[in-house]
């Protein structure tokens, strides 16, 4: 019987009689509606008296409130900043979009190079050679045992033992490595370069749809054209051709030496690189352990099955495991990203200026310290509550369907 | 069940109301409900950094030593008519004026400078400057640079919230050159990057530029101060507002320690003054007229202060000038420098 | 089986053969662990070279050129001339065995700090009597109890002839396992609490409160709970009520770990099968008697590895209290590098410090993940 909708023996029968609340402690309803009234009751009237103990304070102490202050000139420097940044011009409001900026700036290049360094150790534990997988192992288990603020202090005061920029280690003339940071040769960025970068991704896009299309008359005809002369032609000579037709400029901007420090020529700071380095060797330890967990977790028969179809250990990886494993992986990878982008507010204690850093300092210096950590929690807030949805959408997207 | 759970909340409102009760109100005697809080406790409690040599820096007995300490030590005597009943509660930059604000220290004698936006916007204001001072660099003489208008592209290790990164922008700005700052929380991080060479120079009052490179001992002579003070710094002790008679508690207090120098009364000759025939000693010592009860305390209290902490000198002497900085302009008037004080009369 | 007759029969030898020694033996598991295809022998070339030449440098460091001790002059200074021409070549241990006194239990009076030393003690006994599977009974939340109160009581002093030591005196280790302990015990009940609130289908509105504080301690990173806990707590309380520092730390941590270990425990609740609910509802018991008989024995025995993994993490976050100016294990090695004549072995302290952490958190991991093979052996096909 599967259409439930007409069912001939149901008509007539007797529909069960709607629950009446009644007012005794023996009816379930009335006990629940009582039980929330009271938690729900004593959690408002704590924050009732917290918030109101807060305000009694802030009135009696004649402290500014609001967040008028972010209107206001900020006057405090900023070390690096993605955006044009002048203390005497420009308000808090800027300096903390600024913070913002440095975070995400951190938070995408680790995230970035952690997954790569985590994927490559977490296979190379999987490894036939011995050392390899020793090796790595050892990696994993010591770096997850020591705190990451120790780590990063530690890779702070090493860079500070680089020499100084005067007996600075060079590659040519263009590339310096100093206590001071790393200092690269800039690309004087013109049009013709945006032109070039935009030419780049129509040819990544024509590369795709190049292999779909490819992959439509292989299995219609068991025949594969070739793909690398067109991408070749679409990635490589494409863009090369327009910035050619554009005039082809080609200026650096070299660092070089004047009287304290370099100028000129993009930085790689210390405080930075350090921050950097010491967020993705921590997280990649976790991501090995994640992707090794997930490798191991698709059964040994697809291995079997792999080769038994004469496909090498490489191949058998790529196409047939790590699909499957990535169903497993993603959820606690996307939750080890959100660690990264939490853990990168340790930067207040290296003297990066991210986030929590610049909020630090203006709170200091408006006195508004609610309306400050108020700020920081906020975006945090938003960054972790945005990457969640994204894991909630692809969790049921990559759901198995199941009976 | 239900009896059980009516006694746990009302155990729980009971415990709320309990930890809700208030500070003895104000009025009470003195008209300062700071003054009456420190008396019923029976210690002041002071803010300080507990970082800064010089300044307040526990010595290896772990007894806080220096000018912000025993500026604190002369307003427990008065008040209390002890300089030990006191309790020296550690600050950062970060929490030093939540600190105040909130009733977690009576006063606040922290090398803070006092300004116009943190009078006007943090209900707190300024009762005496106990030094006046300005933002200097420090640099390591291998540098060779001899004046501040020579560090174009400089790195500066600045302490984030300070001042100091203000006027540090300011000076740059204003001389047309560009500097990198190197802006750590922690101190002892700052200058472990000052040391090691990720910084060029290092920037704070000067006075702490002095005792810090005092304080390299036999390394000191690597470091140099740079003569250019690029900005007023004048260091004070704050107290919250709407206690006006605690503000003048901790005022005429330092009043009196500078009245005393301008006098000539140390803590070792006090006594020797207490049949003076100067009338402005009689005043200060309360032999005569009732200006400590006018203060809402003992008539003794400047006797206590100048007997158990001493003078301004006295204050200086013990703690800044074996440092090797000079009284300079935290002299007295009467010697070239800006310290006055107001008649006690 | 014909009968030839005078063929010569083959010699069988009645003495035991050795297998072949390109399958078995020593050689053989060389070629296939480390020397199989071309590339891993690259792999194994290249990485054995790395690792000689860097333990063979790490060794030279820290051991063979390392200074172990520096003279004193005549005020009690160190001299560290040594140390300091050395650096580079050799590790100052030096540093170490100056300053581990004030490392370890920070500003505590000198001659008290035989009683830091027997609370760090009694806090790893509290860890071992814990792991043992004899003691997970009722008894063990006496234990617990009996263990924080005695450590109290060393702590502070006061009573029992003991000298009393106010709390901002204390620091070093003591400060991080009582954070990372006390963090531990309160917050867990808490998230037993908050667990099961966020499964109850009866009351909605207390979902909604438990996810609610979930979702908002798990997305503000630590730092920001200790800032406003450092910062914003005497603004919350009323004027007069002084909460002190080490404590404004404690309840940050125990509301982050509550909602980290919340998550944990509601994880094991929804492993556990339905109808053990369905069963003790068919016996008639109430939602106490069922959750506290029936459903938390089971869900809390299959989540404790995990829960010591989150352990873990919390002990390695007590660490962050440096940045509100707590003086735990990491300040206090802070702390004894600011000393002008310790000032550039800042190498030597954090390894060493590392060392302190790695050790506590290796033997917990270790024990976890011995745990959960045993565990999983029954549940495991």
């Amino acid at each position: 019987m599967s259409s439930t909708a007409a069912d001939p023996r149901l008509v007539g029968a007797r529909v069960a009689p709607r629950h009446r609340i009644r007012l005794s402690w023996s009816d379930p309803l009335f006990r629940a509606v009582v039980w929330q009234v009271v938690i729900v009751g004593l959690v408002a009237l704590l924050a009732w008296y917290l918030i109101g103990n807060t305000n009694r304070n802030l009135t009696a102490r004649h402290i500014a409130t609001g967040f008028a202050f972010l209107g206001r000139v900020a006057g405090i420097p900023i070390g690096e900043s993605l955006i044009p940044y002048d203390p005497a011009v420009d308000t808090f409001g800027r300096a903390l979009v600024i913070g913002i900026l440095n975070t995400l700036q951190v938070s995408v290049i680790g995230i970035v190079l952690a997954t790569i360094l985590g994927t490559l150790i977490g296979i190379g534990r999987l490894s036939g050679n011995w050392l390899l997988a020793r090796l790595t192992a050892f990696y994993v288990e010591t770096l997850r045992d020591i705190p990451l603020l120790l780590q990063l202090l530690f890779w702070y005061t090493l860079l500070h033992n680089l020499p100084q920029p005067r007996q600075a280690l060079r590659i040519g003339d263009a590339v310096f490595l100093s206590n001071r940071g790393v200092k690269l040769p800039l690309l004087e960025w013109q049009s013709a370069h945006s032109w070039a970068v935009l030419a780049l991704l129509v040819g990544a896009i024509g590369t795709f749809l190049w292999n779909r299309h490819a992959r439509h008359r292989q299995e219609a005809t068991g025949v594969r054209p070739r793909i690398w002369p067109m991408a070749l032609g679409l990635l490589i000579v494409l863009p090369l051709a327009v910035w050619a037709a554009l005039g082809a400029p080609l200026n650096w901007e070299m660092p070089a030496l004047h009287g304290f420090n370099f100028q000129g020529g993009g930085t790689i700071s210390p405080e930075f690189f350090a921050l950097l380095l010491g967020l993705v060797i921590y997280t990649a330890a976790y991501i090995a352990e994640i992707v090794r967990s997930g490798i191991q977790s698709v059964s040994l028969g697809q291995w079997e099955a792999g080769r038994a179809l004469g496909l090498r250990r490489g191949p058998i990886l790529r196409r047939i495991v790590l699909p499957q494993a990535l169903r497993v992986i993603i959820p606690p990878l996307t939750s080890q990203y959100l660690n990264l982008t939490k853990n990168s507010s340790l930067a207040v204690a290296i003297g990066y200026q991210d986030v929590v850093s610049i909020a630090n300092t203006t709170l200091n210096q408006t006195g508004q310290a609610v309306e400050g950590i108020a700020y920081i929690m906020a975006v945090y807030l938003t960054i972790s509550l945005s990457i969640s949805a994204f894991m909630n959408w692809y969790n049921r997207h990559v759901a198995l369907v199941e009976r | 069940m239900r009896q059980s759970i009516v006694v746990c909340v009302g155990a729980l409102f009971a415990s709320l109301l309990q930890a809700a009760s208030p500070l003895p109100a104000a009025a009470q005697g003195s008209g300062s409900a700071t003054l009456d809080a420190i008396r019923a406790r029976g210690q002041l409690l002071c803010g300080t950094a507990g970082v800064t040599p010089g300044f307040s820096l526990p010595d290896s007995q772990g007894v806080m030593r220096g000018l912000d300490a025993d500026s604190c030590r002369a307003v427990a005597a008065a008040a209390l008519g002890d300089a030990t009943k006191i309790k020296f509660v550690p600050t950062t930059v970060q929490n030093r004026f939540t600190a105040l604000q909130s009733g977690e220290v009576d006063m606040l004698s922290r090398t803070t400078t006092w300004t116009l936006a943190r009078e006007g916007n943090l209900g707190l204001e300024f009762a005496w400057v106990n030094f006046y001072d300005g933002t200097g660099f420090l640099v390591k003489k291998s540098a060779g640079v001899k004046s501040a208008k020579e560090l174009d592209g400089a790195t500066v290790c600045v302490a984030p919230g300070s001042t100091t990164e203000l006027a540090d922008a300011d000076f740059f700005r204003i001389n047309n050159m560009k500097f990198t700052p190197i802006l750590i929380q922690d101190l002892a991080e700052l200058q472990g990057a000052f040391l090691s060479g990720r910084c060029d120079a290092y920037s704070t009052d000067s006075s702490q530029l002095a005792t810090f490179r005092f304080s390299q001992g036999p390394k000191a002579e690597e470091f140099v101060l740079l003569p250019d003070i690029i900005s007023k710094e004048p260091l004070g002790e704050m107290v919250r507002k709407g206690d006006d008679k605690w503000f003048d508690v901790v005022r005429w207090t330092a009043i009196a320690m500078v009245t005393a120098e301008e006098k000539g009364v140390t803590s070792q000759n006090v006594d020797t003054f207490m049949d003076s025939k100067d009338p402005d000693i009689r005043r200060l010592l309360g032999l005569e007229g009732d200006m400590g009860k006018a203060l809402g305390l003992d008539n003794k209290w400047a006797y206590n202060v100048i007997k158990q902490v001493g003078n301004f000198g006295e204050m200086w002497d013990r703690s800044i000038t074996p440092m090797g900085v000079p009284r300079g302009i935290n002299n007295l008037w009467t010697k070239g420098g800006l310290q006055y004080a107001p008649p006690i009369r | 089986m014909s009968q030839t007759a005078a063929t010569a029969e083959p010699a069988y030898t009645t003495a035991r053969e050795r297998p072949p020694s390109s399958i078995v033996g020593p050689w053989a598991w060389l070629r296939a662990n480390l020397f199989s295809t071309w590339l891993s022998t690259a792999i194994t070339l290249l990485l054995g070279y790395l690792i000689l030449r860097f333990l063979v440098g790490f060794i030279g460091w820290a051991i063979l050129n390392a200074i172990w001790s520096v003279p004193y002059n005549a005020q009690g200074v160190p001299d560290t001339a040594t140390c300091i021409n050395a650096k580079g070549t050799g590790a100052c241990w030096a540093v170490i065995a100056n300053k581990y006194r004030l490392i370890l239990f920070g500003r505590y009076p000198f001659d008290e700090q035989w009683r830091p030393a027997i609370c760090v003690v009694l806090f790893l006994a509290l860890y071992v009597v814990s792991a043992i599977r004899w003691f997970w009974r009722p008894v063990l939340a006496l234990i617990w109890v009996a263990t924080l109160a005695a450590i109290g009581v060393l702590m502070w002093g006061g009573m029992l002839g003991l000298s009393f030591v106010p709390e901002d005196e204390w620091g070093g280790l003591p400060i991080t396992l009582i954070l990372a302990t006390f963090g531990l015990a309160f917050a867990f009940p808490l998230a037993v609490l908050v667990a099961l609130g966020r499964r109850s289908t009866k009351l909605p509105a207390v979902r909604m409160l438990c996810v609610l504080y979930v979702e908002l301690i798990r997305g503000v990173p630590l730092i920001s709970l200790l800032f406003m806990a450092s910062v914003m707590f005497p603004l919350f309380m009323p004027e007069g009520v002084n909460v002190d520092k080490l404590l404004r730390a404690q309840v940050a941590i125990i509301l982050f770990a509550a909602a980290y270990l919340a998550e944990v425990v509601r994880g094991g609740l929804q492993a556990l099968p339905k109808g053990q609910s369905e069963a003790a509802d068919a016996l008639g018991l109430t939602y106490w008697q069922k959750t506290a008989f029936i459903i938390l024995p089971q869900a809390l025995r299959l989540v404790i590895p995990p829960l010591v993994n989150t352990f873990i993490g919390f002990f390695k976050d007590t660490s962050l209290v440096l940045i509100v100016g707590m003086f735990d294990l990491l300040m206090m090695g802070k702390v004894a590098l600011s000393d002008p004549p310790w000032q550039s072995f800042s190498t030597e302290v954090y390894l060493t410090l590392a060392v302190v952490y790695s050790a506590f958190c290796f033997a917990m991991s270790k024990y976890s993940r011995g745990l959960e093979r045993e565990l999983g052996r029954a549940h495991r096909r």
